[in-house]
């Protein structure tokens, strides 16, 4: 099978599912839920993952790339197996997110908006993620945190750095993406 | 699924939207029957016909709670007759800093909001629903597709519903991380596969909206509204909160009080004081500096607004507005300077790039707070920022631009001595307990230097 025809072959049901939402003539809205399987699929927004989408939408390839670009949630460079998304926006850095970032940069030995050498671990700082009466929050993965603490998050990236760990979030973290 | 119970403060005897507080698992769909769920469809469907469904909703006064707080029974009249398909799409992007409602609602009871989008539908004769979540939503996405599931199972959702002859389809769209999304014409777009940026009005969605056919967008908040108002009444409805504000709101509550969360409160009846003192008070029970009632968005209240009342017009008089009720609290811990600092960063963040004033005044503007806070600040910065600030005012394309005024010019306003002092105390670059975010951020270099053109370089945010 050829590189870029990866999603056609592996996900052919939930791309039909998507396209069914909208009408026949308005297939581009299916851009960013076909972003979003196709980032799992390729691991990142590569070139040929923008490819593949823009011949299922029938669209440019830059089109498709704009959209990559505009959204803080479609990665353009290769991220880690698991994005770890901290929020450092007023209401939790009210309650102590920007100490906390600290302690996650030097858990993980990396600064915010890098990867780990072992491509395990991508650290970034996100804006407001509408959880700030459970501050600090995080996403793993686009899984919530609540609640989190210096300890927890030691827990949780132990846990997820051993991947034969019995942890409660990693498994949460395994689950596939439905379609949505 | 679905873990978002952050708040379980009962402050009703019984909740209007928050029923999770009142019932346990009203998620779950046999609960939400057993508690009168999907009766005012029924009513609906089988007494009323559209029309009378607009007609209880314009009675009952209800105004959008996204922010804007339009009459919501009003929006829904702007469609245009004998034009069709129709459309209704759900604001879920909630992305205000401080606010956490919608995400306790799809959580906690999210058959309440498929029935008033159902109710929706009716009402302006829309055969296809869109639920526009933000993307950090995968999981509540998750929660409220399995109860759509479960309405169609159980035919109150699909084809010829409950035997009445009408077609209705719900589904679910996850935008993928932009504040401007929120906007309702920039969240057409993004829905459209395009970029989320705002489009000129008019026309309004109401005559051209999603693909160029009417549409109603409405708030999640909003239309969990609907189902209570069009089973009781608008009489019953408007028990609670005022004439020009009536009916409950959920206030959110974060930042430096005990017990931060959610709050649903009657309009109109309580105080800002009130509300902090059933959040438990300020930790410590600090001083409050300030209280921000819309998030970053609305122009700060300094503690001798406390005693003002809770609802759109108290809180315009007041010198702020109301917006999505997203209340961060401050206390005298907190350095303005920062607080200022983080809401420029987000508007600069989250600025769509499409109008010149938003696009270069966001970022300007940062830059000016990154030099103030790195400790290299002058007076004349702060008249800087003012004027940086009104340039944008009035001149911007949408709102952004205009609410990114908001923390830059009100918190000079009512905190200047406190910009001059800071900026009197951290002379020369002095180092401060803020040197390890602004390295972070890339303004400021290990040694304490600014770096020059960092804003505009991919930071921790960007990958």
């Amino acid at each position: 099978m050829e590189a870029h025809h990866l999603l056609r072959e592996k996900r052919t049901s939930e791309i039909e599912a998507i396209l069914a939402k909208y009408p026949p003539e308005r297939k581009r809205s299916a851009i960013m839920p076909l972003l979003y399987l196709a980032q799992e699929e390729y691991g990142y927004c590569s070139p040929e993952a923008m490819r593949e989408v823009a011949e299922i939408l029938d669209l440019d390839p830059t089109e498709v790339k704009s959209i990559v670009g505009f959204y803080t949630m479609f990665f353009e460079h290769p991220v880690g197996k698991y994005v770890i998304d901290v929020c450092d926006d007023l209401p939790c850095a009210l309650r102590g997110a920007d100490q906390f970032v600290s302690h996650c940069e030097r858990k993980l030995g990396i600064r915010a908006g890098q990867t780990t050498p072992d491509g395990k671990f991508t650290l970034r700082t996100v804006m407001c993620i509408a959880a700030c009466d459970r501050a600090p929050v995080i996403q793993v993965n686009r899984v919530y945190h609540y609640d989190m603490t210096e300890e927890a998050f030691d827990r949780l990236v132990d846990a997820l750095a051993n991947e034969n760990g019995t942890g409660e979030a990693p498994n949460e973290q395994k689950q596939g993406l439905d379609v949505l | 699924m679905g873990g978002y119970y952050g708040s379980k403060n009962k402050t009703m005897e019984q909740h209007v939207l928050l029923r999770d507080v009142d019932v346990p698992n009203i998620r779950e769909i046999d609960v939400y029957l057993a508690h009168d769920g999907y009766a005012a469809w029924r009513k609906a469907l089988t007494t009323m016909k559209p029309d009378d469904v607009i007609a209880v909703v314009k009675d009952s006064g209800l105004r959008g709670r996204g922010g804007a707080g339009f009459p919501t029974g009003v929006k829904w009249g702007f469609i245009p007759k004998d034009v069709f398909p129709r459309y209704v799409v759900v604001n879920g992007d909630e992305s205000e800093a401080g606010t956490f409602k919608d995400h306790q609602i799809i959580d906690g009871n999210p058959h309440q909001l498929i029935e008033g989008i159902l109710l929706t539908c009716y009402a302006v004769q829309a055969n296809v629903a869109y639920v526009y979540l933000r993307g950090e939503f995968y999981e509540p996405a998750k929660t409220l597709q399995r109860a759509i599931d479960e309405a169609y199972a159980r035919g109150f959702v699909g084809k010829n519903v409950l035997g009445s002859g009408f077609d209705v389809d719900i589904h679910i769209h996850l935008g993928a991380g932009a504040y401007i999304c929120g906007e309702e014409t920039a969240l057409l777009s993004s829905l459209e596969g395009q970029l989320g940026q705002p489009r000129l009005r008019p026309p309004f969605p109401a005559v051209q909206g999603l693909y160029a056919k009417p549409t109603v967008i409405n708030n999640v908040e909003t239309l969990a509204n609907v189902p209570p108002i069009v089973l009781h009444g608008a009489q019953w409805y408007r028990q609670f909160g005022t004439e020009k504000s009536p009916g409950t709101k959920i206030f959110c509550v974060s930042g430096r009080v005990k017990r931060p969360g959610n709050y649903e409160l009657p309009l109109g009846k309580y105080t800002i004081r009130e509300l902090i003192e059933m959040a438990g008070g300020t930790i410590d029970n600090r001083p409050v500096k300030g209280v921000l009632p819309a998030g970053s968005s609305a122009p700060i209240l300094p503690a001798s607004a406390l005693d003002t009342k809770l609802d759109y017009e108290s809180l315009q008089a007041a010198g702020s507005i109301l917006g999505s009720a997203s209340f961060v609290i401050l206390d005298d811990t907190v350095n303005i300077v920062w607080a200022a600092r983080k809401m420029v960063r987000f508007f600069k963040h989250e600025s769509c790039g499409k109008c010149t004033p938003c696009r270069e005044g966001t970022y300007w503007g940062l830059r000016l707070y990154d030099k103030i806070l790195s400790g290299h600040g002058t007076r004349e910065d702060i008249d800087m920022i003012a004027e940086v600030a009104s340039q944008m005012s009035g001149k911007c394309f949408c709102l952004l631009g205009e609410f990114a005024t908001s923390p830059m010019l009100s918190t000079i306003k009512h905190f200047r001595e406190e910009y001059e002092a800071f900026i009197a105390a951290h002379q020369g670059g002095r180092r401060n307990g803020y040197d390890d975010e602004l390295i972070r951020e890339g303004v400021i270099d290990e040694a304490g230097n600014l770096i020059v053109g960092h804003v505009g370089q991919k930071t921790a945010h960007h990958l």
